[in-house]
Parts: C-alpha cells; structure tokens; sequence
C-alpha cells in the first residue's frame, strides 16, 4: 500500500525540534521518516536539522540518529551499513538514511557522497536544498540560484546576488549510475512521499534532492512555505525528476524520468518577486533566469523521458 | 609462531588477532603496507571484515565513527597529511566515545613535503581526546594492536586508541616478531559489547549538541575517563602476559634508571639507538639511563617525574618541534617535572626530522651535553633546544 495522506502513520519520528515556523527542511525530515518508519537509522551532518532537533537533553529524533562530521554524512551512512552488516545484516525494515543540508551535500560533502555512491553502499541520502548555507545565517552556497541575495552575497549597486547558477547536483549523482535518484520538492508533498517510498525498496546507494524553502533565508512568510515550493516547480526554477540506473532500469547510462513536464511555466515575476532575496534583481536579470531554466528544460525535455503533463 | 614481519605487517597481523568487523582503507605513505595486508587477509578469508574502500582519511575515520556507533569493532590506519586530513573526525569519535583504534605510521608533515618518518603528525594532534601510544619496536606495534583494543573498549574508558608507529624505522623495517595463535588472541580480548550503540528497540541520538550549561560534564567525564586508562593499562598488560608470556612495563618504561645522573627521555624506535648508547656509556663507568615514554595520553606526569627525580641532568629526544616554542614532548616532561617540584636542568633534543637519521653519534654527543649541563647548568640557559646536525658539532648545543 502507498503512504499518501490517508495511510501514513501517525506516529512521529521528528518532533520537539526548535526549527523556525514553516521550515521546508524539517517538513522534510517529518515526512520523509514517517515513510521509512521506526526502524530508519539517521544521520545528519552540521546543518539546520542538527542544530535544531539534537540539543541535549531534548533529542528530536523517534528513530535511531546521530550527528556526523560536516563533510561526512555519507561517509558515516556507509559506516553504519557496514557496521550493522558485519554483525548479521539489518533488521527488517531498516534504512540507513542521511538528511543534509545543499552545502553539506553539494559543497563541503560531495566527495563523501560520491564515494558511497562509488562503493554502491545500501544507504538512502536525502538532500534537503533551501539554496543557502542558512544555520549559519543565510551564506551562498553551490545550490544558491543566480541572483538570490544571501549574507556573502550581498544585493547592491554593483552585483544583484548570487553570480553562479546553481549546480547540477542531479546530474552529478546520476552520473554515478546510481541505482536510484529523484529531485522532489516539499510543496508537491505525494510525489515526495513516492520516491522516498520507491527510494526505500531498492538495494544499493539512493539519493533524493528534494526543495524545501526557508521562510527566513528566502523572505517569505512562513504560511506561504508549500505555495513558494509549489511555484518553483510551476515556474520551472525546479523541477520534478527521476534517474534509474542501469541496475534498475536495464538502460545503458541509466534512464531519465520528468515527472511533470508542463506545455508552458507560470510567470516567473511573482515567484521571485514573493521572495525578498530577489528583490535586488532588474529585468536583465531576470531575462538572464528565464534563459538559463529555458536551456535547462531544453536538456532535459530533449534526453529524458517526459512522462505525461503534471504527471506528480 | 616466529615471523619475519616489518612493523606494518606486524601490526597488521595484531589488527587480524583482533578481529576488526569493519575496516575503512585509504591509502598513504608509509602506512599503506598496513592496509593492503588486511585487504589480502580478507581477501583470503582469514579475517572476517567488511572492508570499505573509502576516498578519502575523513571518511576513513567517519566511516570507522558510523560503525562504532552500531556497536562493531573497527579499525583504521593513516599517517602523516592523512591524519591531518581526519583531524576534525578526531573530536567526533574522542567525544562519542567511540573505542577505534587507528595505527599512525608517523611521518613528517608538509611543507616542504616528505614522506619519510618524523613525530610531529601525531603530537600535534594530542589534544583531540585520543588515547597516544608509541612503539619501539616491530613486536611491540603487533602487540599494541592486540593491547589497544582491549583498553580502547574497558568500559572504564570507552576511548579511542592511537597506536603510533615510527614511518619506515617501524614500518618498513624487518625484524623477527613472534605472532600470537588466534586461540589466544581471543583468550586474551573477548568480543566488544557495549550499550553506546543504536537500539531497535528504544532508539537513542548517539552524538548530539550539549550546550554551556551541559557541555562541561562530557569534558569532565571524558577527561577523568582518559584518567582511568592509567589503571587499566597495567591490568591489560598483566593479562596479556598471563595469554601471550610477553610483559610491558606500563606507561612508561624506565631502563637503568634508579641511580642514572643523565637521563635521555625517547619515543617510538629511537629508544633502541639510546639503550645502546646508555649500556655503551655504563660500560665506560657513566651513570646514564633512559625513560621511554610509551603512553602520551593519559599524560603518566607522575611516573615520569618520579623516574627522573634523581638525575642530575634530563634530555628529550624527540622528532618534533612545535615551531617557536619547543617540542612538544619536552613541553609534556616539563610539566610533569613541574608539578610534582622536581628541579633538573634539562634540553630537548631535536632531530630526526623528515626521516633524517638519528645518529648515534648525536645520542652520545647528547648524553655528553646532558653531563656538561649536570656541571654548569648556565652554560645552557638561553634556549632549551637542541636542532640536532645543525647547532654546531653532532648533537653540541654550542
């Protein structure tokens, strides 16, 4: 039976955690934990979910977790499975999971993931992205877009915010061949709860880098956290994938999946303009925004398979 | 059973007695030996282990920390820029509580880059909550793997174990080490059972945030537990001799110490060249002993001041030098004389460093320094330190 809103459970695995009002992050732990159930094994690196849900003496977490090194969340994901393997396997039910932050995945904590992914550890990452290194106040990051106004990126005369487009993270994963990959995002919740689902059934290295949105980091008021993830996927800033590798698909290389492929986007203008990081950029940059998604979806609608319009 | 082991291959036998279940490889000069004899031994199937091939020594030992916390015995091993590399991981498995032990093939740290055997990689990292242990020889590097284990995982400790062997000196020398049955080895150290794991059944946070008003407490308890390694290494000891018929003598090892006017204090392999050159200086009618610092952490400040209360002069031979104030184990033995009162003149010696030979003529000309300072200890005042092959005539302060 799939977990949708009728079937998950309610029990909490996250709760008691002090993360700020409508934080996509923790939306995404909570969700993504209820889906792999009591017997998940977490692990988190220096980030938000760390400094907010494992203050001595009030531990958030249902699940067995712990902290790693900043760099290291895949590299401890891979000393867990190890561990528990060496002493008679897993028990029932057991994933090994990693919830980081996009600076401690796609920045500080690449090498680690990449050398799980190489080894095809049995381990599940989970990217939880809001573009900014944001525990440490709101710092560009690998995955801050163009022209978000962050604490090291200031929004000024001379520069409008991030110079750097956000790195393919997706593509890196998936170049691995790994066994299973999705980019989701916490405001398209069914399609989250799918892939943690599928993600949870296949042997080998997983990884899902799902949106979650920061009230605080991206200026907006925390009511407005699923409408905000919602409109980056309207408006095609992000976008709903999957990558089978080889392994699992039978494909060469792997087969890529777009779960939504809408006809046309919504307007850019108002999801950027809801968000007080962009507030510095002028109509070149956002021509420059709608350019670079443009290209983007050319890549993607040209090689991957679109599987159907809204398809999430 | 008598084998022809260099001290890589030697500690990887002791790691093999052990029965590591998970070992996290990467490589490094002069400590690869040590992995790839493991990987052989797996490959073989005389150990049973899960052995991660991991990118990089952060993830060695964060992988090596991810076992620990399910309960496993792990081991790791690295040297040099690669423990540098893992040096933030330090802290993690120190302060998790986490009892890997990990071999360092001690060696030089960059700039300018050699790969060759000093101290320094290990003594700047003291102060990461390891338990530090040298060497001084092939069989020694065997036994300590056995040894470290068994105090790494007492409960009264529940600490990580360095077991520091001196690069190429050790490591890539041959001696002949005699290896332990695995029917003793298991005798001797049962398997790791341990409550600070993952539980299944009441799942616990292993590893978490303690701030101002709690932080205190865990370096409190990790500090006096550091403490307690002092007791248990004698214990350990004892019933490793009861197993194998081999004794150490604890964490130091004072040899013709008691009534020695000139003490030289080593660590690692260069205690074999200053052994010869006490028994040597003995023969010509010189009181001359040595104390071999084995265990750097927990500090034995006690023991050590006490075995060099009755000298008239004391020296450090030590391949390290913390740059701008002395070497660090020199730092170490001062403070131990400090504290307990004991006034001594003293130097530190220098050398070594990159691999450059400890000569014996530098040990005696030491020793010959060491009993001019007993005389006129004015004569020395300016600078505690030593460079050896550079400050004058082999091993002069002059």
């Amino acid at each position: 039976m799939s977990v949708n809103a009728r079937t998950m459970t309610d029990e909490e695995f996250f709760y008691g955690h002090k993360a700020c009002p409508g934080c996509g992050g923790a939306l995404a732990v909570r969700q993504a934990l209820k889906v792999l159930g009591p017997y998940a094994v977490a692990a988190l690196p220096a980030g938000c979910m760390s400094a907010t849900g494992f203050n001595f003496p009030q531990m958030a977490f249902g699940v067995n977790a712990m902290i790693t090194p900043f760099a290291a969340t895949a590299a401890v994901l891979s000393g867990i499975e190890a561990g528990l393997r060496a002493q008679g396997g897993k028990p029932d039910g057991c994933t090994v999971v990693g919830f980081a932050g996009d600076g401690g995945t796609a920045d500080i904590g690449l090498q680690a993931l990449s050398g799980a992914i190489d080894r095809n550890d049995d381990i599940l990452y989970v990217c939880y992205d809001n573009e900014a290194y944001m525990n440490t106040g709101i710092q560009k990051s690998g995955l801050t877009p163009f022209g978000a106004a962050t604490t090291t990126t200031p929004a000024g005369a001379h520069e409008h915010g991030c110079l750097t487009q956000k790195k393919a993270l997706f593509d890196i994963v998936c170049a691995h061949g790994i066994p299973y990959a999705a980019t989701a995002s916490i405001g398209h919740m069914p399609d989250f709860l799918r892939k943690m689902e599928r993600a949870r059934g296949i042997p080998g290295t997983r990884f899902i880098h799902v949106l979650a949105p920061c009230p605080v980091g991206w200026g907006f008021p925390a009511q407005d956290l699923v409408d905000v993830a919602r409109k980056a996927v309207d408006t095609g800033l992000w976008y709903l994938a999957e990558y089978e590798g080889p392994a699992v698909s039978g494909v060469p290389g792997g087969a890529f999946k777009l779960n939504r492929a809408p006809k046309s986007f919504a307007l850019v203008e108002p999801y950027l303009a809801c968000q007080r990081r962009f507030a510095g950029l002028d109509a070149a940059d956002v021509a420059a925004i709608e350019a670079a998604r443009d290209e983007r979806w050319e890549l993607m609608r040209s090689r991957w398979i679109a599987n159907g319009e809204g398809g999430a | 059973m008598k084998r022809f082991l260099s001290g890589n291959e030697a500690l990887a036998e002791g790691v093999r007695l052990a029965r590591p279940q998970v070992i996290s490889a990467y490589p490094i000069t002069p400590q690869t030996t040590v992995v790839e004899r493991l990987a052989e031994m797996v490959e073989e199937g005389s150990l049973e282990a899960e052995y991660l091939h991991v990118e990089s020594e952060h993830t060695a030992l964060a992988a090596a920390i991810g076992a620990a916390a399910t309960g496993a015995r792990t081991f790791t091993a690295t040297s040099s820029q690669g423990l540098l590399y893992m040096a933030e991981c330090l802290t993690y498995a120190s302060g998790g509580r986490f009892p890997i032990v990990m071999a360092n093939a001690n060696r030089a740290l960059a700039l300018p880059w050699n790969i060759y055997g000093d101290q320094r990689d290990s003594l700047s990292l003291l102060d990461h909550g390891w338990i530090q242990v040298y060497a001084q020889d092939n069989q020694e590097a065997l036994d300590l793997a056995l040894m470290a284990y068994a105090v790494a995982e007492d409960e009264r400790v529940a600490l990580p174990v360095m077991v520091c062997v001196d690069g190429f000196a050790l490591t890539h020398t041959y001696e002949s080490v005699d290896a332990p049955e695995q029917d003793a080895a298991d005798a001797f150290l049962p398997p790791y059972r341990t409550d600070n794991r993952f539980n299944f059944e009441e799942p616990v946070s292993i590893g978490y945030s303690a701030g101002p008003e709690h932080n205190r407490f865990y370096a409190y308890h990790h500090h006096q537990d550091m403490r307690a390694a002092e007791a248990v290494v004698p214990e350990v000891e004892a019933r490793f001799a009861a197993c194998m018929g081999r004794r150490y003598p604890g964490m130091v090892e004072k040899y013709r110490t008691e009534d020695a006017e000139v003490v030289m204090v080593a660590l690692g392999s260069a205690a074999g060249l200053v052994r010869t050159v006490v028994d040597a200086l003995r023969e010509r009618g010189v009181a001359a002993g040595m104390l071999r610092i084995r265990y750097l952490r927990p500090f034995p400040a006690a023991r050590i001041a006490s075995a060099l209360a009755g000298a008239r002069a004391v020296g450090v031979l030590e391949k390290d030098i913390s740059f701008g104030a002395t070497g660090t184990v020199y730092a170490n033995v001062m403070q131990a004389l400090a504290s307990a009162g004991v006034a001594v003149p003293t130097l530190d010696f220098v050398g070594g460093l990159g691999g450059d030979d400890l000569s014996r003529a530098q040990v005696e000309g030491a020793f010959d320094d060491l009993l001019r300072l007993a005389e006129e200890p004015v004569a020395f005042a300016a600078d505690p330190v030593v460079f050896l092959g550079i400050s004058g005539a082999e091993g002069g302060a002059a």
